[in-house]
């Protein structure tokens, strides 16, 4: 019987296929890590967001807690509102502190949560109310040459 | 002077007229396969056979091929990255290459070249041998019963291919990165876990492959369709089928890629 054997080799195949995207979806892709649907939104805003990204990871103690999910221009206040969905299971206190950090020296940035010691949990659809900026590499020169400078007029100065 | 300049300008409008007309033609090919596909799946064991044909027998050349192009990435990636420290981010790079772009080209042209080349010769010769056109007098509709099963046989086979292939060249990244060179194994993973994103990465790999599964196999089947029936004729649609469908998943890649991936 010819035709079971075939039927038996393009199965295999099929399997072997679908076995192939399983894994991509599992092993290689974040699929199984964070779940969507069991998740909150919380909203933050920046006064710069320097190379935040949507999809960026957020991050509470150096653990992946959530996912930015979206990045507009508020053009009432003029400062940037990232949006982020948390996982339902981590809860965060009303205090909590938003920052947008650097992995590494030359990493990929992402939005860290430091709680704070408030009693009351954020909800769904709350801000972030503090938060800090990215930091910019042209304003961290700029101002430490400004600082230079000035050190050096008071150096001329005292003698 | 002026007859010999008439001449070439009339030549050239006799190969343009004569591309569009072929266009047109491979575009009712086209449409006439998928209305005539009832019948690969009525009867389906007539694609079942041809998913042998076209995927079956292209699994070691994709499997092998992928394990020794993720091989390579991991190499050459690490080579690159331990300059900057961050030989850690080796799986994001294998991972993401292979499953955006490398696995479904690559796989679609070691398919273009495996399979498409023998749709081609198969259905030009049997079109050469008048098998076709014995069919027809059989009032047997050869494209519902010879070339639409060849067409799914191939489409269903592609988007697997393709994963297949990224699947291994993952393990082939792997076994160079961590068990030759000793990259650490939870960051290997965890880094491309967290950059690899199941809709916008897999998801568009599977639906870039399954759009270069159609274009290759359209191609190959009005390639042979379209073949003289001759030795001579048969050979030529077969190169033909390589090149032809080649530069279509190269193009495709570019134009889904730009849909794709256009927010980065």
């Amino acid at each position: 019987m010819e035709r079971t054997t075939l039927d038996l080799w393009v199965g295999l195949f099929v399997v072997a296929g679908l076995a192939a995207v399983l894994v991509l979806a599992m092993k290689v892709g974040n699929l199984s890590t964070f779940n969507m649907s069991e998740s909150y939104i919380l909203q933050a805003d920046f006064d710069n967001i320097g190379g935040l990204k949507a999809r960026a990871p957020v991050k509470s103690a150096g653990v992946v807690v959530g996912r930015v999910t979206a990045i507009t221009f508020d053009n009432a206040t003029y400062r940037a509102r990232v949006s982020m969905v948390i996982d339902k299971r981590y809860k965060f206190p009303k205090d909590t502190f938003g920052k947008i950090l650097t992995a590494g020296l030359l990493g990929e940035q992402y939005l860290g949560l430091d709680p704070g010691g408030d009693e009351v949990m954020l909800k769904g659809g709350d801000k972030i109310a503090k938060t800090q900026s990215a930091v910019v590499l042209e304003s961290l020169i700029s101002s430490f040459m400004y600082n230079k400078a000035a050190e050096g007029d008071a150096n001329a100065k005292k003698p | 002077m002026l007859e010999r300049g008439l001449a070439a300008i009339r030549g050239t409008g006799h190969r343009v007229v004569n591309a569009i007309w072929r266009m047109g033609y491979a575009s009712r090919f086209f449409f006439a396969v998928l209305t005539h596909s009832g019948m690969s799946f009525r009867r389906f064991y007539l694609t079942v056979k041809e998913i042998y044909f076209a995927g079956v027998l292209s699994l070691i050349i994709i499997l092998v091929s992928g394990l020794f192009v993720g091989m390579v990435l991991g190499l050459q990636g690490y080579e690159t990255l331990q300059k900057y420290g961050s030989e850690s981010a080796l799986g994001t790079l294998v991972a993401l290459s292979l499953v955006r772009e490398l696995g479904p080209v690559l796989a679609a042209l070691l398919f273009a070249s495996r399979a498409g080349s023998a749709i081609t010769a198969e259905i030009g010769l049997m079109k050469a041998t008048e098998q076709i056109t014995a069919m027809e007098m059989m009032a047997v509709n050869p494209i519902a019963r010879v070339v639409a099963p060849r067409f799914w046989g191939g489409v269903i086979s592609m988007p697997l291919l393709a994963a297949m292939f990224s699947a291994m060249g993952v393990f082939g990244g792997y076994l160079v990165g961590v068990v030759m060179i000793g990259v650490d194994d939870g960051q290997f993973w965890s880094q491309m876990q967290s950059a690899v994103d199941f809709r916008r990465d897999v998801l568009n790999g599977v639906i870039k492959s399954g759009v270069f599964g159609v274009a290759v196999t359209a191609i190959a089947l009005f390639e042979g369709y379209d073949a003289p029936p001759t030795a001579e004729g048969v050979s030529r649609a077969t190169t033909r089928t390589v090149v032809t469908s080649s530069l279509a998943v190269l193009v495709l890649d570019f134009l889904l890629t730009a849909f794709m991936f256009r927010g980065i």
